[in-house]
């Protein structure tokens, strides 16, 4: 007969440790924001209706001006790619402020894991909530609007999608640790930000449009690089209205995205030590 | 010996500013702090709002560098070797809302077990173990948010349990907490620290009735500096050469405190209106001084209702340290705060 489990004695199982607590914390810290999926149904007029509304708006301006029918797929597909960039700005960069104000800062930072696996957690968590979240963006977007897509590639569509993301998310990752630094002052910096990514990142028209130093200045949020290339690969008229050529971008998303995933690395060091250097980070207090 | 926290001469100086424009000003939040810890302790900070404790326990748990000093934790030095301590110990503090209220109580210490390496079915196993023993069984599947304050902090004290740490790290456990939940949490404090010999656990408090029930040693802390360390036992023990007396008395007639202090050997008077009267407490250098208070409340007509000698608790020590109660410490802290 197995012995009875006392849960105050000493544990005998041995702890994990290396890149299997790495892992293991990677996935704890998604978890939160795949079960508030289920648990806060709001989203789906918050975050799937009304980003809908001002799509459909945009799809009426260009039928009404009889654009070429390809750019009402753009615009489809640049309302559901700005979901992530909404999440990126608003959740991801301001995620280490609140887990500080909230307490779980300082109870991250002493736990034996690293705080790149809180971060990617964060990170993996808040991109596949809202790849439902765009997804269903597209989806209705393609149904009510009746759009045509021209796909060759799968493949190719798949891996410059995912691309996107680690240079997307990498940025947010980093962003995370700047805005805990600048604390509430990075509201203002979000505002700031947000509105000017929206016109030059060319989520309701092709960025070709802009000016070309405009365009290569907005490529550094890796969403106007991203959408773009995609847009070449999902339209037939997209290569003939695409920025570069699909390559060029791929090469430059690698790019961005082992920068941004760097720095975020290097940032949330340098956050971590100034927080106990200075013991001002950890604390809402000071 | 190795000592499960040591500290020798830790100091903590903040460099605070209300805004930009301001020049910083130094705040010692810590000075000359030398402790030795037992492993297998069950060790007390004891000191009023401001004193230093959280600070302490920052430097501790590797949150904090010390400005001056050095500090070890299981050995290990906490500022070169804090990635050596961190699986060692965990921390829960009074009144924390960590963990994410959309996600169930289970869910939160899952989540909090998975950061310290713990296998997912033996959290899973701990954790409803856990929760059974603390009485929370029925709450395993409720959200975080949806807790009342004395639950939320069992769950807290749950999650500092779960990670099975060799040094437990409790700053303020009991804040805000009714008496009962209050005093569940502390007998699980005490059956957690009897469950392993090798377990230390050091607790910041500044309930004097929490620090004498709990802790083998009591160190006292003000303004941050540690003023004594001992047993509590021993710290009372060294007042026993003052006598303590509780008097209920009728309405004082213009009787005062410090007209009371100046009665010869009378080194404290404290004097606290209540419903019938008012009740003394006196601090006096010798029982023979009595006679003379006596005859003071006689002269201002003041009727005796009861009197009893007391033995000294705690904050008599607090006192006899610091030369004011912990109350009026605090009091005077948040006027100049």
């Amino acid at each position: 007969m197995a012995e009875p489990y006392h849960p105050l004695a000493p544990s005998s199982v041995p702890k994990r440790s290396g890149w299997r607590l790495f892992l293991q914390s990677v996935f704890a810290r998604a978890y939160p924001r795949l079960i508030g999926q289920q648990r806060e149904k709001s989203w789906v007029f918050f975050d799937v209706f009304l980003p809908l509304l001002s799509v459909s708006a945009y799809v009426l301006v260009y039928r009404a001006m009889h654009a070429p029918e390809d750019y009402i797929g753009f615009v489809i597909v640049g309302g559901a790619m700005l979901a992530f960039w909404m999440n990126v700005l608003w959740s991801m960069s301001m995620q280490l402020y609140w887990e500080k104000e909230q307490g779980n800062l300082a109870l991250y930072i002493i736990a034996p894991n690293s705080m790149m696996s809180i971060l990617l957690g964060m990170a993996i968590g808040g991109l596949l909530a809202t790849t439902l979240r765009a997804l269903a963006i597209l989806v209705l977007g393609v149904l009510i609007f009746k759009v045509h897509f021209v796909v060759l590639n799968i493949g190719q569509l798949f891996g410059v999608f995912l691309l996107t993301m680690v240079a997307l998310y990498g940025m947010g990752m980093m962003f995370a640790s700047v805005f805990l630094l600048l604390g509430r002052e990075a509201w203002a910096a979000l505002d700031v930000i947000q509105e000017p990514v929206y016109l030059v990142s060319g989520f309701f028209f092709p960025v070709r449009v802009l000016p070309f130093w405009v365009a290569a200045a907005a490529s550094v949020i890796p969403l106007t690089l991203g959408l773009d290339a995609m847009r070449q690969l999902t339209f037939e008229t997209g290569p003939s209205l695409g920025f570069l050529s699909v390559s060029v971008e791929i090469s430059i998303l690698a790019f961005l995205a082992a920068l941004f995933l760097l720095l975020a690395k290097v940032f949330m060091g340098y956050v971590e030590r100034l927080a106990i250097r200075e013991g001002r980070l950890t604390e809402a207090r000071r | 010996m190795t000592f499960a926290v040591e500290t020798e001469h830790l100091g903590r100086i903040y460099r605070i500013r209300n805004n930009r424009k301001e020049r910083a000003r130094e705040l010692v939040a810590l000075q000359d702090v030398t402790l030795q810890i037992r492993e297998g302790e069950l060790f007390g900070l004891l000191g009023p709002n401001g004193a230093g404790k959280t600070t302490l326990i920052k430097i501790l748990t590797t949150l904090l560098a010390p400005s001056s000093g050095w500090a070890r934790v299981a050995g290990y030095d906490v500022v070169t070797e804090a990635h050596r301590i961190r699986p060692l110990i965990n921390m829960v503090s009074g009144g924390e809302s960590s963990g994410y209220g959309l996600l169930t109580v289970r869910e939160n210490l899952w989540m909090f077990a998975q950061f310290y390496g713990i296998p997912s079915q033996e959290a899973n196993r701990r954790i409803r173990a856990l929760l059974e023993r603390v009485g929370m069984a029925d709450r395993m599947d409720t959200k975080s948010s949806d807790l009342s304050s004395g639950l939320r902090q069992k769950m807290n004290i749950v999650r500092g349990f779960l990670t099975d740490p060799r040094v437990l790290f409790l700053d303020e456990p009991t804040l805000g907490l009714d008496v009962g939940a209050a005093r569940e949490v502390r007998s699980l404090i005490r059956e957690w620290m009897a469950s392993d010999r090798h377990r230390t656990l050091l607790l910041t408090t500044h309930y004097m009735v929490e620090a004498e029930e709990l802790c083998d040693r009591v160190a006292i802390i003000n303004k941050g500096r540690v003023l004594a360390c001992d047993t509590p036992a021993a710290l009372k023990r060294a007042l026993q050469n003052e006598a303590r007396f509780e008097m209920e008395v009728s309405a004082p007639n213009g009787l005062t405190a410090s007209a009371l202090e100046a009665l010869p050997e009378v080194q404290k008077a404290a004097l606290r209106p209540t419903d019938y009267g008012a009740l003394l407490h006196l601090t006096l250098h010798s029982e023979a001084a009595l006679a003379g208070v006596i005859n003071l409340l006689t002269e201002k007509r003041v009727k005796i209702l009861r009197l009893s000698k007391r033995e000294p608790t705690l904050e008599d020590v607090f006192v006899a340290l610091v030369g004011r109660s912990m109350e009026e410490v605090e009091q005077e802290g948040e006027n100049h705060g």
